[in-house]
């Protein structure tokens, strides 16, 4: 069996593209050290998978899926195994969060809980819809929707904003 | 879009790094030479661009034809930059290095394959000639067709081609590159 021909773009071109989103989302996710080497690793699942692509379309979410799985697998190889919604929040550890711009969303950020911060992060960082959220995060979009709503409420309990 | 949700948009973070990667099947660089900006591309240890197309169109070309994983990196260059600056300062007068031709069609292949054999450092030729070398004797237009296609200039020495009447007629680089590159071939 042939399979069809998919005229990928070179690979430099997504890196060029993307990097700066990749980096962002895995650091958003996983923390700042452990979101460094998640982003490292995604990049090297990508490239190792490439050529085997059979669509050229929504490279972009194909590389975000990649980082979320990457960034779950990090963060979740430090710590204990307990069911997800018990996980405790990462702590922002290495460079100073207070030093990064928007330090106290920030702070707010890395306390969700990990569910919840992973949906919120793919959705805003990330700047992917409820579907491309569920498929990062093996779920339902309704679920997605569910997550990115509780997480935006305790956000703006926690940073005393009211703007609905 | 909410307030809190823009801050999320943006949020930002200082010192972030580009990946890594391994070695790629396409490695390419920008090389700037007194000719104007070049661009050389390796795949396998062998040499598939030496061009002054752009580096979209090139790289394109480049993941249709050898592999999508085209990545920029210097490193795997390094042998061919320094070939070729030694030939743009006068003084190398024949590459060591593998070619391989994979941007070029079956007839642009059998005019370029030869012509370090068909042409020699310091003299011009033909459009006829070469025909003539290749066994096609009436394909002179052809050939030139062929050879303002190469994909590996320089190395593969088009620029010895000229016009019967001895005009430049044309090169990828412009013709102030071709002229730079005879007279360079001409005094050294």
């Amino acid at each position: 069996m042939t399979r069809e021909k998919v005229e990928l773009p070179p690979f430099q071109a997504l890196i060029d593209a993307h990097w700066r989103d990749v980096a962002r989302l895995a650091r958003a996710m996983a923390g700042p050290v452990d979101g460094d080497d998640a982003a490292q690793r995604a990049w090297e699942k990508a490239y190792a998978a490439y050529p085997a692509l059979t669509s050229a379309k929504n490279l972009r979410s194909w590389l975000l899926t990649i980082t979320a799985r990457c960034a779950t697998d990090v963060h979740r190889a430090r710590k204990p195994q307990r069911p997800l919604d018990e996980a405790p929040p990462v702590t922002v550890e290495g460079p100073d969060a207070a030093a990064w711009p928007d330090p106290d969303l920030w702070r707010a950020v890395n306390e969700l809980p990990e569910r919840q911060r992973f949906a919120v992060t793919l959705k805003y960082v990330g700047d992917l819809d409820h579907h491309g959220v569920a498929a990062a995060l093996d779920t339902t979009p309704a679920a997605s929707r569910r997550l990115v709503s509780d997480a935006l409420a305790t956000l703006r309990s926690k940073l005393g904003v009211d703007d609905d | 879009m909410t307030d809190l949700e823009s801050r999320l948009t943006r949020l930002a973070m200082p010192d972030l790094e580009p990946p890594v990667l391994p070695d790629a099947d396409v490695a390419y660089t920008l090389h700037d030479t007194p000719i104007g900006t070049m661009l050389l591309a390796i795949a396998h240890g062998r040499v598939v661009a030496s061009s002054f197309g752009d580096e979209e169109t090139m790289t394109t070309r480049l993941a249709r034809a050898v592999s999508p994983r085209v990545l920029r990196q210097a490193r795997p260059l390094d042998d061919v930059r320094r070939q070729l600056d030694e030939y743009l300062a006068g003084s190398r007068q024949t590459f060591d290095l593998e070619v391989d031709l994979a941007l070029a069609t079956p007839f642009q292949r059998l005019v370029l394959t030869d012509l370090p054999t068909h042409t020699s450092y310091g003299a011009t030729t033909t459009y006829g000639t070469v025909a003539a070398d290749i066994d096609k004797p009436k394909a002179a237009r052809a050939v030139g067709t062929a050879l303002g296609a190469n994909p590996v200039c320089v190395v593969l020495p088009c620029h010895r081609v000229v016009g019967a009447n001895g005009a430049l007629t044309g090169y990828a680089g412009g013709l102030d590159a071709k002229r730079f590159l005879l007279n360079l071939e001409a005094k050294s």
